[in-house]
């Protein structure tokens, strides 16, 4: 057995206090700690192993903690557990359990409570639409579970003690320990679950074991939380109360945000300049771990012209992603030669050839590579491009549809509903489809993993040396210089026009603390907030 | 008249299990299932989800078992989207909210609308008139989204004067009912006001006149009660429309009233919240209809039934 740190922060976090000090030097604390952030839509549960969502993420990493939680750059740090050790084979990895962990009934937070609630999200009878991820972390047995080969029990996860847990995994993960900071991971208390059924989450039933104890939630309204007493590490929570109002649409939300009734709200697209030049101190744009583009569908079903590299070569290099990020989109995002999310930790970004290329020199070399393949103003080439309904792809739409009438290809805009499109996209009953992904945990797999022959993959891509190398990815000892090799793969063989990849443009009220800004995978954690006086 | 009801509500019964077969086809018939997401599920899961909701048996048979346990238990089932919801807990949650704004949005709608109407036909051609037509007129073509958003603006940031959105006490029901209300206000002036001029011109009017009674009778005793019977056959529709709630309401106002739910069911394909709010607006929608007709009755004495 070999004792591992997670990273250095968490050496830092074994002796130190986990975080940076709250407050800060100079800082006074205001006398209203209270904190009321924006969300979209209504929060479809508080189930850790029955959300889907971002939005219940940001509710759920609240109201419970996982094994490990991320500090403000995203790097792993103590939850739950204080550390862990990881065997010889990287098979094991044995988690410490703080004995001080209370759930918000008092009752303690034991290893069991995770062997239960890592069963119930592979269990058949959950029927959870996250039970993939227990196979995406590789713990044994969890594809076999999840079909119903085998028992929940026979799940590789096992409560050595109390305060000891055991996961083995069927192959080595080296992201492992950023994945149980992954709402579906959280713990649930076995007897409120069993006793109160599907409603367990309702306010009154729910018990948790985070900073944080759900006070009302009047769905499609408002979901409001207070601090939790029973929290390990209560003393160190400062803000009290935190709510979540629902608005529907984002320019009524900037108008309440600005009206005062909102500390945090998202800003629409284009507003961005004239926000930041009004609002320095407040308007803000991080970097958010999703990329932006268009599939190709390479499959059986995909139109002829698109299994010719050329063409899609020339659909990506005549993408004028400049335009779309500083004349439509105006955030601070970043055209996107590349799969990968540039921030993602760890992830080197490959030298792509047509990235250094001018726009000029783009547009010359697709027009060369069309004629090559035969297209030509006798034969223009047609392809149809579907995105869902939204405002801001059919803007994007709209402009690409005139970059590439530059190169001679006529492209048909076919908008549908969010439903029709994703139902379309997995029978591969499309040609060029908008699509985005966004990381499950902060490591360039989570975008790669997509393109692999056994990927989600809705083109059907496949390369078996881009297959390769993601194998090889899992047991090496720098996976990075597998992504970097496997990302210019995939600038040779185009499977995708790669569009832009995310920021997230954001209003936040200056005299809030403590949100991360620098974490790509935007997961925050109240209990680490605060409001100082100004 | 009493049997007249009762063959009414006889006829409620299959047409409304005629709605819940065509909904629950029509539904089914959309691409897209309610565990659809932009990461395809796994068979395995997908096959494990469709067996608890009772997705993987034959249609007849889905459809049978739905309106079994609303007769039998009056079960709407659970929300496919919302796991840890009842439809029955969904539509208690939501309608009282969408009832209370929409109640109150047709009450001021009405009042306001029909002395609009009478106001401007009593004083036809005058400043009264042209100011009435001209509100109605402003207020038809000004759509609730576009004031809802706008009304935030003013009222919430520029003065403000009322919580940009929620749900609570009174001082959240106001955007909300001057949003929803304009548009019927102005439909129903419009209507009072072609329906009143049409009965000053009659006869029976033109007798009280000759009787000597004062022009306040005249209109009130009058002219009132026969100049209602096109509002009225506007207002049944209108009614069941104002209160099963408004997206838009609900969406610029975050009321968390059942017509942002509806519309979000159709979109998610939670197929039992769709059925459930479907059935809710099916049902009124006959119960509203025949209120009207029964109103007709005690309205005009030349309709029997």
């Amino acid at each position: 057995m070999i004792r591992l740190f997670l990273t250095t922060a968490l050496v830092a976090g074994m002796a130190l206090p986990a975080l940076a000090v709250k407050p800060a030097e100079g800082e006074k604390l205001a006398e209203n700690q209270s904190y009321t952030f924006w969300l979209l839509d209504a929060i479809k549960t508080a189930d850790p192993q029955k959300n889907t969502d971002v939005e219940g993420s940001d509710i759920i990493r609240q109201l419970f903690e996982g094994l490990l939680n991320e500090d403000e750059k995203g790097a792993p740090v103590p939850g739950v557990a204080t550390g862990f050790d990881l065997s010889e084979d990287k098979l094991t990895y044995t988690f410490h359990l703080r004995p001080a962990a209370k759930w918000s009934n008092g009752d303690p937070v034991t290893a069991h409570d995770f062997v239960y609630s890592w069963r119930r999200l592979a269990d058949p009878a959950t029927a959870s639409e996250y039970a993939w991820f227990m196979e995406l972390m590789n713990v044994e047995n969890a594809t076999a579970v999840v079909k119903g080969e085998k028992t929940p029990e026979e799940l590789g996860v096992k409560a050595v003690d109390d305060h000891t847990l055991e996961v083995r995994l069927t192959t080595p993960t080296p992201y492992f320990p950023k994945m149980v900071t992954h709402g579906s991971t959280f713990p649930v208390h076995q007897k409120v679950v069993e006793a109160e059924g599907d409603s367990w989450t309702q306010p009154g039933k729910l018990v948790g074991n985070g900073a944080y104890v759900l006070k009302s939630h009047d769905l499609g309204v408002q979901i409001s939380m207070e601090k939790n007493p029973e929290y390990w590490d209560a003393d160190n929570v400062i803000m009290e109360r935190i709510k979540g109002l629902t608005v529907n649409d984002n320019n009524v939300a900037l108008t309440r945000y600005q009206a005062g009734e909102l500390d945090r709200v998202q800003i629409p697209a284009g507003q961005y300049p004239r926000l930041k030049e009004q609002f320095p101190d407040q308007a803000v744009s991080i970097p958010y771990s999703c990329t932006y583009a268009y599939l190709l569908n390479v499959s059986e079903k995909g139109p002829e012209a698109l299994k010719d590299v050329r063409v899609r070569k020339a659909l990506s290099y005549a993408m004028q992603r400049d335009v779309v990020v500083n004349q439509i989109l105006q955030g601070g995002q970043k055209p996107a030669y590349n799969w990968t999310h540039w921030a993602i930790e760890g992830f080197q970004m490959p030298e792509i050839d047509y990235a250094g290329w001018s726009q000029a020199e783009r547009l010359e070399k697709a027009k060369a590579l069309l004629a090559e393949a035969g297209y030509g103003p006798d034969k223009p080439l047609k392809l149809t491009l579907q995105y869902n309904t939204d405002e801001n792809h059919k803007k994007i739409a709209v402009a690409a549809q005139q970059f590439y009438k530059q190169i001679g290809v006529e492209l048909t805009l076919n908008n549908v509903e969010w439903k029709v499109h994703t139902d379309r996209m997995q029978s591969q009953d499309f040609e060029m489809a908008r699509y985005a992904w966004c990381a499950d945990y902060n490591e360039a797999s989570t975008f790669l993993d997509y393109f692999r022959s056994t990927g989600m993959n809705y083109g059907k891509y496949s390369n078996p040396e881009f297959d390769r190398l993601m194998d090889q990815s899992k047991t090496s000892e720098d996976p990075n210089e597998q992504y970097t090799a496997a990302e210019k793969i995939l600038a040779e063989d185009m499977p995708l026009v790669p569009v832009y990849q995310y920021s997230k443009v954001d209003m936040i009220r200056d005299d809030i603390k403590g949100l991360p800004t620098e974490n790509v995978m935007n997961d925050w954690y109240a209990k680490d907030i605060y409001r100082i006086q100004k | 008249m009493f049997g007249f009801i009762l063959r009414r509500l006889a006829v409620a019964i299959p047409t409304l299990l005629l709605l819940i077969v065509v909904s629950f086809l029509l539904m089914h018939a959309a691409p897209g299932g309610p565990f659809t997401q932009e990461r395809a599920l796994p068979p395995q899961v997908l096959a494990n989800l469709n067996a608890k909701y009772g997705l993987d048996e034959p249609l007849w048979r889905q459809i049978a078992g739905y309106v079994w346990g609303i007769v039998a238990h009056f079960d709407f089932g659970p929300s496919f989207v919302y796991p840890d919801r009842s439809v029955n807990q969904i539509i208690a949650a939501g309608f009282p909210v969408t009832l209370t704004y929409g109640g109150i949005a047709f009450v001021v709608a009405v009042a306001v609308g029909v002395a609009l109407g009478v106001a401007a036909a009593i004083r036809q051609n005058s400043w009264m008139d042209y100011l009435a037509v001209g509100i109605s007129i402003g207020a038809q073509v000004l759509p609730n989204f576009v004031m809802a958003p706008l009304l935030v603006l003013v009222f919430t940031l520029w003065l403000g004067w009322l919580p940009g959105g929620g749900w609570g006490g009174p001082i959240y029901w106001i955007m909300p009912v001057v949003a929803l209300s304009t548009s019927f206000m102005a439909s129903i002036a419009r209507i009072t006001r072609s329906s009143m001029l049409e009965v000053l011109g009659s006869n029976h009017i033109r007798t009280a006149r000759a009787k000597g009674l004062p022009e306040r009778a005249v209109i009130l005793r009058h002219a009132l009660k026969p100049a209602m019977l096109p509002v009225i056959s506007y207002l049944g529709p209108a009614f069941v429309t104002i209160i099963t709630g408004s997206v838009v309401i609900d969406m610029y106002f975050s009321t968390g009233g059942i017509g942002r739910s509806f519309v979000d069911s159709a979109l998610n394909r939670d197929y039992a919240v769709m059925m459930g709010i479907t059935i809710l607006v099916g049902a009124l929608t006959i119960l509203f209809s025949l209120v009207v007709d029964v109103l007709y009755a005690w309205i005009d004495p030349k309709i029997r039934y």
